[in-house]
């Protein structure tokens, strides 16, 4: 179609130019034929292998660098792209278009990067670019919320550029390739990485920002920002042990939170977190196994949670909020959004015949292979609690539970089209996915479907919804409040805040005490003077600025003139 | 919603309800049944007790939601805590 070495990004950047400029039909149409025409392009015609760069004062910046692991996450960008932009094909709203495009076009040039530094100006444009997406809601809380967030995305990008730097000091190479937990170098870059992957106590921009994104907004941000960081630590920490115990833990503790989440969008997020989770223990592994289960469920898992985020988009934009004390019984006015809803519920809840369940399985056996026995319990328990918080809380609460009494409309047509796409490739990936494990970068021959996994992980989840009726039943589920759970955020969203202002308090009063016991001192200074002989000739009384200011411009002239003169 | 006329929708007849629960009930006793007739490779020395991962998901979850219970007296804030206003 065009180059092949023209770096998949270019056309989403000239499309945001586009559509900077155009409006209506046309803009649709620059919208949705830019990730088919890229994505096909990047399909058809690009091969592995191709190294492409640009040089900028002496410094070769390579802008594509394609392999397996690239191109993987090269079509899912653009398939999550297009299905992204038919959801907010309706929206009116020129900041959001340009700089959704500007963001699905960023994190393919940070998966194509093939050096630190056009990494880090990528990682930068990601965080700059998506928050224009929260901001784009419009409200005091998004605001303040994406503030929060870029601030803390742009602290991973300055971590990632010293990292860099370190690592071009220490090795004389700025390639991306496996880098590793040597030096300080590797630790900044790692952190940078963990950042934006959401590592424990690292993880409050996610929980914060999404949930008060726009309705269409949330759902690019859910596609990008964190599949680039489950790449980047897949491509830079391959088999770095610590990555197994981080991703344990992100599994098991955010499903706490979500179970005592009001706010549906921001189950979600905590319910992103978790998946990450194992992504991320796939990647600390380190087999083939268990990397290609960490891609492929980073693939699966940007169109069951897109499609998650997206029913909670649509019931955003039809009845107003997400709240789950707020909703119930929606399944009567929005049938077609519960039914696409639960197969996003499904897929994630790792359901046989759903996506889910086809890349989640090769983490957890690699895990068993590998003798993690107790971390496997870990991601097993977290397994049975995904389905438990995502998999039922969110339909159950939004559409089915007591009856809020809310009669709305249908979702529109190009939001129940992106929903069925994605939800068809749920279904599709999940039943056949030889057409997925032929994608993934590394050799290996496995296949999920065996009575022995199908059967356990059956027991698993019904069980787990059997767990969730008899707690229901008991009345020992917790209700949905209007009410919301300090999470480690609370360090920089109180205690900071809160030391500082009375810290700020505290010397406001030291210093208007001081300045009451030195003026009065200075009131008796000026009083003794006053009254002395010389007060008489002004000598004594305190003078405006304005008149010593003149007096110095005086000064100064006759200087000049002086020096004009002689 | 007083509205009398108004339609009948799945689950507002507790009886499709009650079927909904009653097929779910029968699944998890098949599910149970399975693990005696069909053979499990057993990947690893606990799931060797038969029905270990029916037992695993049903304990899991009342464990995830009784724990999270306890965690939301000390977690649990006002809406407005942080001071943002709307």
């Amino acid at each position: 179609m065009w180059m092949i070495d023209l770096p998949p990004f270019v056309p989403f950047f000239i499309a945001a130019l586009l559509a900077l400029v155009t409006r209506g039909l046309l803009r649709n149409l620059i919208l949705l034929v830019t990730p088919i025409l890229g994505g096909l392009h990047l399909w058809l015609d690009v091969s592995p292998g191709i190294i492409t760069g640009v040089s900028i004062m002496q410094y070769e910046l390579i802008l594509m660098r394609t392999d397996l692991l690239s191109l993987l996450f090269g079509y899912l960008f653009h398939i999550a792209a297009f299905i992204a932009v038919i959801f907010a094909l309706h929206v009116r709203d020129t900041t959001q278009h340009v700089a959704s495009l500007i963001y699905a076009g960023s994190a393919l040039g940070a998966v194509f990067a093939g050096d630190l530094i056009t990494l880090f100006i990528f990682w930068e444009l990601l965080a700059i670019s998506s928050v224009f997406l929260i901001w784009a809601r419009r409200t005091e809380r998004a605001i303040r919320a994406g503030m929060r967030y870029l601030v803390i995305q742009v602290a991973s990008g300055m971590l990632l550029l010293a990292g860099a730097l370190m690592h071009y000091y220490q090795t004389g190479s700025l390639a991306f390739d496996f880098i590793g937990l040597q030096g300080i170098s590797g630790w900044l870059i790692f952190l940078a990485f963990g950042i934006k992957c959401a590592f424990p106590l690292l993880h409050n921009w996610l929980t914060d920002a999404y949930p008060e994104a726009t309705p269409t907004g949330t759902v690019f941000l859910s596609m990008f920002t964190t599949k680039v960081a489950v790449y980047a630590l897949a491509r830079g920490f391959p088999g770095t042990e610590l990555l197994i115990y981080i991703g344990a833990v992100m599994t098991c503790f955010p499903i706490f939170f979500a179970v005592i989440e009001n706010d549906l969008r921001r189950v979600l997020a905590y319910s992103m977190i978790n998946q990450i989770g194992f992504m991320v223990c796939g990647v600390g592994i380190g087999t083939a196994l268990s990397l290609n289960g960490a891609v492929a469920h980073a693939f699966n898992d940007v169109i069951f949670k897109g499609l998650l985020f997206m029913s909670m988009g649509a019931v955003l934009y039809r009845a107003g909020n997400t709240n789950g004390s707020d909703l119930g019984g929606l399944y009567k006015s929005m049938p077609k959004t519960a039914t696409l809803c639960i197969v996003g519920a499904c897929s994630i809840s790792a359901f046989p015949l759903f996506s889910g369940f086809v890349s989640k399985s090769m983490i957890m056996t690699a895990m068993i292979h590998e003798g993690y026995d107790y971390l496997w319990i870990m991601l097993l328990f977290a397994s049975a609690g995904v389905f438990h918080h995502a998999g039922i809380k969110i339909p159950y609460f939004a559409f089915f539970a007591k009856d809020s009494g809310i009669r709305t409309q249908e979702a529109p047509l190009n939001m129940l089209i992106a929903m069925s796409i994605a939800a068809v490739l749920c279904i599709f990936i999940g039943s056949h996915p030889q057409t997925l494990y032929a994608m993934l970068p590394w050799e290996v021959d496995y296949w999920p479907y065996d009575t022995t996994h199908v059967l356990s992980q059956l027991q698993l989840l019904f069980y787990s919804a059997l767990a969730f009726v008899w707690l229901n039943k008991q009345g020992l589920y917790p209700p949905e409040l209007h009410a919301i759970n300090i999470d480690a955020e609370w360090l920089y969203r109180k205690l900071v805040p809160d030391t500082a202002s009375r810290v700020y308090d505290m010397s406001q009063r030291i210093g208007s005490r001081i300045n009451y016991s030195t003026s009065s001192s200075l009131k008796n200074i000026s009083k003794t003077m006053s009254s002395t002989r010389i007060a008489r000739l002004h000598f004594a009384t305190s003078w405006p600025t304005g008149s010593m200011v003149f007096w110095l411009a005086v000064i100064l002239g006759f200087f000049l003139l002086a020096d004009v003169i002689y | 919603m007083n509205q009398s006329n108004q339609k009948q929708h799945l689950f507002d007849k507790p009886r499709n309800v009650s079927r909904l629960l009653t097929v779910l009930y029968i699944i998890c006793v098949l599910l149970f049944t399975l693990d005696f007739i069909l053979h499990r490779h057993v990947t690893h020395r606990w799931d060797e007790l038969t029905g270990f991962y029916a037992i695993f998901g049903f304990v899991a979850c009342v464990a995830l939601v009784l724990i999270a219970d306890q965690l939301r007296k000390i977690l649990k804030r006002k809406e407005d805590y942080y001071h943002v206003d709307d």
